[in-house]
């Protein structure tokens, strides 16, 4: 599914992604987890080739296909969907609106004609009420004055919505409550399968406890540090990245 | 004066007012004998002639005003010709093959059928329009219910009474450097009359208008909303409309009497000119409505093309409990500036006035707004609500916001708000990210920016207007 190979990124000439490589089969869940500033969400972003996200070295491979040689729309139509660590809103442009161009531009891409407004809306309610979002969401603007766990709940409703093959989360289940938290990880959970892959940016744990990772990363200063499976969460959990420290330096030198 | 008004309405249509003098084009130049030319050619009254020559009179006593901000070269009023005729049929293209191809690219974005196309190119087809049928039927259900509306040069004709009693009475001759122009040289317009209690069976559209072709640079419209009755009425079109005439000064007066409601529409879209603002067409416009007791007018407005708009919609709240609106979204891309807003004078007791004016700067345009709130000293319990947005779209383009509030009444209420907001990057990439290309996110941004003000056009006006916005802002990001 993803290939990504020694990724060096910067973003106004302040180097953040440090020779950074992953690989990630279909159907897989690879967690990511790292202290704040380590260049997660960077990363989120230098793959679905956001402005100012520079790459200097590396390269990177979706479903076979050269990903950096693509446009941010193009990436998006091959399947890559990041859902934003802050969802920013757009005023006035309803979500119902928003999604259906969205999802129609995905079809075309992919040669399929565009869903009429009744297909749409049947698909949209569902998704909405998958996340237990109130109808009424759909047509409220993008995220407009939505709170911070609507927005994360929001992302999700579109990742349902999209079918696409590459998920990235990033921090979805921050300021989420427990019932939150649950519905998103549910959201989640429905839509894996054999042939979509996710990669979970997350601080705590207890979201893998709903999703359960193949492996779980740990990022810092730019690089994979340390991978295993779902038990280095845990350690994390209970040691911080505290022995990071020295490690991590060590690596630059 | 009502009998006169049913006597005319019961004559059938007829064709019949329009001068048979031989068509032709003035020299250029503006005195007093072109407009008495004018005037014959019109065949008009001798009371219309005094009164084109008393506004001429007061032009000639004014400043062209310079307090707009607004940058163009002086204009040579001597310079331009004041009364063009049609062009005959062997000037005009033959077929849409000569036509500019940009043109019919936008033509056939907006979606406007073929023989639409061939109209607002001017190319040389008999009465397209006049065999449509639709055409037909609309005139017929107009008459049943005793609505007028036909050209101002027929209504001077057909219902002088009526045109002799309102002209002028909102926006006076000599108001200001314009409408005082106008005053002076007015070719053509429509005229409306809503009888008492009738609710207009249908949206009168300046597109079906009769007489469409030529009315001018110096167009002039009165409508008249009787006692209790209700008009929507839509001025322009969406296509890009093209005119050999630089100078356009409008005049448009409404009067609101008792309980009336009107409800005035425009979607302007002149040649804005090429990527240097050369040829582009210059905007004058006065309209002004005059309310009486709890009447309603609401001025709604798509301004996105000519290279200059200086255009106000003002209501003037005369009557207790009458309502002003001002819905307005201005679009100023590459040279493109704009002026307009609106003035609120309330003078009844608890009017009431909303303005919301959402203005789009893109390129190197600069785009203002200047509103003027004045609460009269009789006004108690009015209110006045302002919402003034602007939206950048890169950083070359400007904003302007100018409110003046005055207010000789303690007890009357005037609120405003401004906000100035940017296309932002977070945004386009939250959009791009699902798929959408920048152009289309763009359009999308700025179409919810301006929601508030398509949703009190009439339906498939708000489409269109849409579909014109994203068109017009073609090429602005990137
Ligand atoms: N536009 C920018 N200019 C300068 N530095 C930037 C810019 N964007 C990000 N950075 C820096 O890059 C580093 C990585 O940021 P990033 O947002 O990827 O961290 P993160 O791992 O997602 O952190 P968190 O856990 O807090 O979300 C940070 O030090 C941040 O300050
Ligand atoms: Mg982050």
């Amino acid at each position: 599914m993803l290939k990504i190979h020694n990724l060096h990124a910067k973003v106004e000439d302040k180097t953040i992604l440090k020779g950074l490589s992953l690989e990630i089969k279909p159907g897989e869940v690879h967690a990511i987890m790292g202290p704040n500033g380590a260049g997660k969400s960077t990363l989120g972003y230098v793959l679905s080739g956001r402005d100012g996200y520079e790459v200097i070295d590396g390269q990177v491979e979706l479903k076979g296909k050269d990903l950096l040689e693509l446009e941010t729309e193009e990436r998006a139509r091959e399947g890559l969907f990041l859902a934003f660590q802050y969802p920013v809103e757009i005023p006035g442009v309803s979500n119902m609106e928003f999604m259906k161009e969205s999802v129609n531009a995905m079809r075309e891409a992919r040669g399929e004609e565009p869903l009429s407004a009744a297909e749409f809306l049947k698909k949209a309610k569902e998704a909405c009420k998958q996340v237990h979002l109130p109808l009424d969401f759909l047509k409220r603007g993008v995220n407009e004055g939505f709170s911070g766990g609507e927005k994360k709940r929001n992302e999700i409703m579109q990742m349902i919505l999209l079918e696409p093959s590459l998920c990235i989360l990033d921090e979805s289940d921050s300021g989420l409550d427990i019932d939150a938290l649950q519905v998103v990880a549910d959201g989640v959970n429905s839509q894996r399968s054999p042939e979509r892959s996710f990669i979970v940016v997350t601080h705590y744990q207890r979201l893998l406890d709903y999703i359960k990772p193949d492996f779980v990363h740990i990022l810092a200063d730019g690089k994979i540090v340390k991978s295993g499976d779902a038990s280095l969460a845990l350690e994390v959990e209970k040691e911080g990245y505290a022995w990071l420290g020295g490690k991590a330096q060590e690596a630059d030198a | 004066m009502s009998e006169q008004i049913e006597q005319a309405l019961s004559r059938k249509y007829e064709a019949g007012f329009v001068s048979d003098i031989e068509s032709e084009t003035f020299a250029a130049g503006l005195d007093e004998e072109v407009i008495r030319k004018i005037s014959a050619m019109k065949n008009e009254p001798e009371w219309l002639l005094e009164w084109r020559l008393k506004a001429f009179e007061s032009w000639q006593k004014m400043e062209e005003p310079e307090w707009a901000h607004l940058h163009y070269p002086k204009i040579d009023y001597q310079a331009i010709s004041y009364y063009s005729a049609p062009k005959s049929m062997k000037d005009k293209p033959k077929s849409l093959d000569e036509v500019d191809p940009e043109l019919l690219r936008t033509y056939e974005k907006l979606g406007i059928p073929l023989y639409e196309q061939q109209m607002l190119a001017g190319v040389a087809v008999d009465a397209v329009f006049d065999s449509v049928s639709v055409v037909t039927t609309f005139r017929e259900k107009l008459e049943e219910a005793g609505v007028i509306f036909c050209p101002i040069s027929e209504a001077v004709h057909r219902f002088p009474e009526l045109v002799k009693k309102y002209l002028g009475t909102v926006v006076p001759r000599s108001d200001n450097y314009f409408a005082a122009l106008n005053s002076a040289v007015f070719t053509d317009g429509s005229f409306v009359y809503i009888p008492k209690g009738v609710r207009s069976p249908m949206e009168l559209s300046t597109y079906f208008r009769i007489n469409e072709q030529n009315t001018g640079q110096f167009e002039r419209t009165l409508i008249v909303a009787d006692e209790g009755s209700y008009v929507s009425y839509l001025e322009g079109c969406t296509a890009p409309q093209r005119d050999e005439n630089q100078l356009h000064a409008a005049v448009v007066e409404l009067v609101a009497l008792d309980n009336a409601k009107i409800k005035y529409s425009t979607v302007q879209n002149w040649y804005p000119g090429d990527e240097n603002g050369k040829g582009g067409i210059y905007n004058f416009v006065t309209k002004r409505g005059i309310c009486h007791t709890n009447a309603h007018i609401s001025w709604t407005q798509v301004e996105t093309g000519s290279a200059i708009t200086w255009k106000y919609p003002s209501c003037i709240l005369k009557g207790d409990n009458s309502v002003g609106e001002f819905y307005s979204v201005a679009l100023a891309r590459g040279k493109q500036q704009a002026d307009t807003g609106t003035k609120m004078i309330h003078l009844g007791k608890n009017t009431k006035s909303t303005i919301i004016s959402k203005g789009i700067s893109a390129g190197d345009a600069n785009n203002a707004y200047r509103g003027l709130v004045q609460m009269g000293p009789n006004s108690d319990g009015a209110r006045n609500f302002t919402q003034c947005d602007s939206l950048l779209i890169g950083d070359q383009c400007g904003a302007h916001t100018f409110p003046y509030i005055e207010s000789r009444n303690p007890s009357a209420i005037v609120e405003h708000e401004a906000t100035t907001s940017k296309v932002s990057d977070e945004q386009l990439f939250l959009c791009q990210q699902r798929g959408l290309d920048a152009e289309k996110a763009v359009s999308m941004i700025v179409n919810g920016f301006c929601k508030e003000v398509f949703k009190e056009l009439p339906m498939e006006f708000a489409v269109e207007a849409g579909k014109l916005l994203e068109i017009s802002l073609e090429g602005s990001v990137g």
